[in-house]
């Protein structure tokens, strides 16, 4: 059986290297599903090296679950392909939108939550759980916009997703802190909350402040080091849920391999402080 | 707040999705008003924005150090507005960008930049087409000489090729082409660069994809003929009647021999291999 998962690492190609022949056990590292779905060559030829030395997470960024539209078939076949391929350890999504009418939007984009959002989405969730014959984790999103129409509060919302087509949860801590601050409300309040039996991985980032508004509009960037505050919340949140998979996610301003694995590191630690009488570490091994 | 009724998801991402690229001030005339209205909203303008110009700039480098990185991302602004992705795997967007900059009006002094962006997007197609094994030079020789004339060559999936009627664009793609590319697979260009006059002729290229490192060389007009007729399911003697054609100096035992050697073709079909019970 599989170790359970600790603290992984975003991927990026700079980093293949070393992740490559990095030899630190527990390692896992996740990359963006997206950048993998080609017909062949080096790109995929690289992830398998990795896969066949640490697990690895695929994280969806395009499936625009939260749009009014069914997910394309054909992004939805390529991303069956690649699980199939790489027999990932996770795959997660976001509660976002990123395409409508055949636009493609680099983004995570707001919606507002309603109860037709709720449909719409649970059934698109669903769809993309049968597609890759697999349950998902679904990420909360970093807010900006203060929107004053939802019908349904953040966490009530995911958790009835939850209830509906059986995923999971990926609980973005820094997403939480910025958009505490965004928004008005009380990160830790937010994460206390948080439904921990559903959640199957943990983000940790990064952030920065707004060039023209500074600290009164935070940005989740991930472009730098953890800062303190989103560390405080983690350990709020281990004390509570216990050790879950955690991941640094940086995706810019990339430092040198060694610096993330020592963010790595401070979450192992943090980690290690954790209750045993929390929830269980689980394996991310699909069952059997 | 407005007291309208709510607006439905699809209306919603609708008139989102219309602010995302429309200019600023068209704000006060959408449904959103309120919302685009708040300083925040200018986060995902400039993410997506970002977003689309920095795929941009990943998938045309060559481009990028021709004309430099302020003009390149100014024009690849432009370019985005007028022709968002339609495909959710950034490194595939660009297909219309060389169009694009052919039709550009501040680049028309530097009518070889489109060109240059084609041999950036043909890269890109090579380094991600679909894994085959490759023909080694010697399969010619398994088949007898008198059926080689029937016989087929497939080219590889990753195999790409060009000719440029007018201007030396390969060689302007393969000095500008960024050596030290942050690539994992080794793929850096070679360290050259001959700094030698260019010969202001016409050109054409050859990627081919061997190890999975994308190499690339000089093809002449007569190279690009044979791949397109070989392509086209054209048996070796009608592909080199179409080389032959394209440049009737052409020695075509030296083409091919060349063409196997770069790793061009993936299957030799005989004669016997068509349609079998």
């Amino acid at each position: 059986m599989n170790a359970p998962l600790r603290a992984g690492l975003g991927l990026k190609p700079e980093h293949f290297d070393a992740a490559l022949s990095c030899t630190q056990p527990g390692l896992w590292f996740e990359v963006h599903a997206e950048n993998y779905m080609v017909d062949g060559g080096p790109r995929l030829q690289w992830l398998e090296a990795i896969r066949a030395r640490h697990p690895i997470s695929l994280h969806g960024v395009s499936a625009s679950l939260a749009a009014d539209a069914a997910p394309d078939p054909a992004h939805l076949a390529r991303f069956a392909a690649l699980v199939q391929r790489i027999q990932p350890a996770l795959v997660s999504e976001h509660l976002a939108w990123a395409a409508w009418n055949g636009t493609h939007f680099p983004d995570l984009l707001p919606f507002v939550r309603s109860t037709e959002a709720l449909h719409r989405i649970s059934a698109n969730i669903g769809r993309l759980q049968d597609a890759l014959g697999r349950r998902i984790a679904i990420e909360n999103p970093s807010h900006y916009l203060q929107i004053n129409t939802h019908a349904w509060d953040e966490i009530d919302f995911l958790t009835e997703l939850t209830r509906r087509t059986g995923c999971g949860l990926l609980l973005d801590v820094n997403n939480v802190f910025v958009s505490g601050r965004n928004l008005g409300y009380h990160a830790g309040e937010y994460l206390d909350r948080f439904p921990a039996d559903a959640v199957l991985e943990v983000h940790l980032a990064g952030h920065s402040q707004d060039a023209h508004l500074g600290a009164g509009l935070l940005i989740d960037s991930h472009d730098a080091q953890v800062a303190p505050e989103v560390w405080s919340l983690y350990q709020r949140l281990v004390d509570r849920i216990g050790t879950r998979p955690t991941l640094i996610e940086r995706d810019d301003n990339l430092p040198a391999f060694d610096e993330l694995l020592a963010e790595a590191g401070t979450a192992n630690a943090h980690l290690q402080r954790a209750p045993q009488a929390g929830a269980a570490p689980r394996s991310l091994e699909p069952a059997a | 707040m407005t007291n309208a009724a709510p607006l439905s998801l699809a209306q919603f991402q609708s008139a989102f999705a219309d602010a995302l690229l429309a200019p600023a001030d068209a704000a006060a005339s959408s449904p959103l008003a309120h919302l685009l209205a708040q300083p925040a909203f200018a986060v995902y303008r400039n993410t997506v924005a970002k977003g689309c110009v920095d795929a941009l700039e990943a998938n045309f480098p060559s481009v990028a150090r021709l004309v430099g990185r302020e003009w390149f991302r100014a024009a690849a602004a432009v370019h985005v507005r007028a022709s968002p992705p339609r495909d959710a795997r950034l490194l595939f967007y660009g297909a219309h960008f060389p169009q694009f900059l052919r039709d550009f009006e501040p680049a028309a002094e530097l009518p070889y930049l489109a060109g240059v962006a084609q041999l950036d997007a043909l890269w890109c197609a090579a380094h991600t087409a679909a894994d085959a094994p490759q023909l080694d030079a010697s399969a010619l020789t398994r088949l007898p000489p008198e059926q080689l004339g029937a016989a087929v060559l497939r080219p590889h999936p990753a195999t790409r090729w060009v000719w440029f009627e007018t201007h030396p664009i390969y060689t302007l793609w393969h000095r500008n082409r960024p050596s030290g590319m942050t690539l994992a697979d080794g793929t850096a260009a070679p360290p050259e660069a001959d700094e030698g006059e260019i010969e202001w002729q016409a050109e054409g290229a050859l990627l081919t994809r061997c190890d999975g490192v994308v190499r690339w060389q000089p093809a002449g007009r007569a190279d690009a003929a044979f791949l397109a007729a070989c392509a086209d399911g054209a048996t070796l003697s009608r592909a080199a009647d179409a080389a032959s054609l394209a440049d009737p100096e052409a020695d075509i035992a030296a083409l091919l021999a060349g063409l196997l050697r770069a790793g061009a073709f993936c299957q030799l079909d005989g004669p016997a291999a068509a349609p079998r019970p």
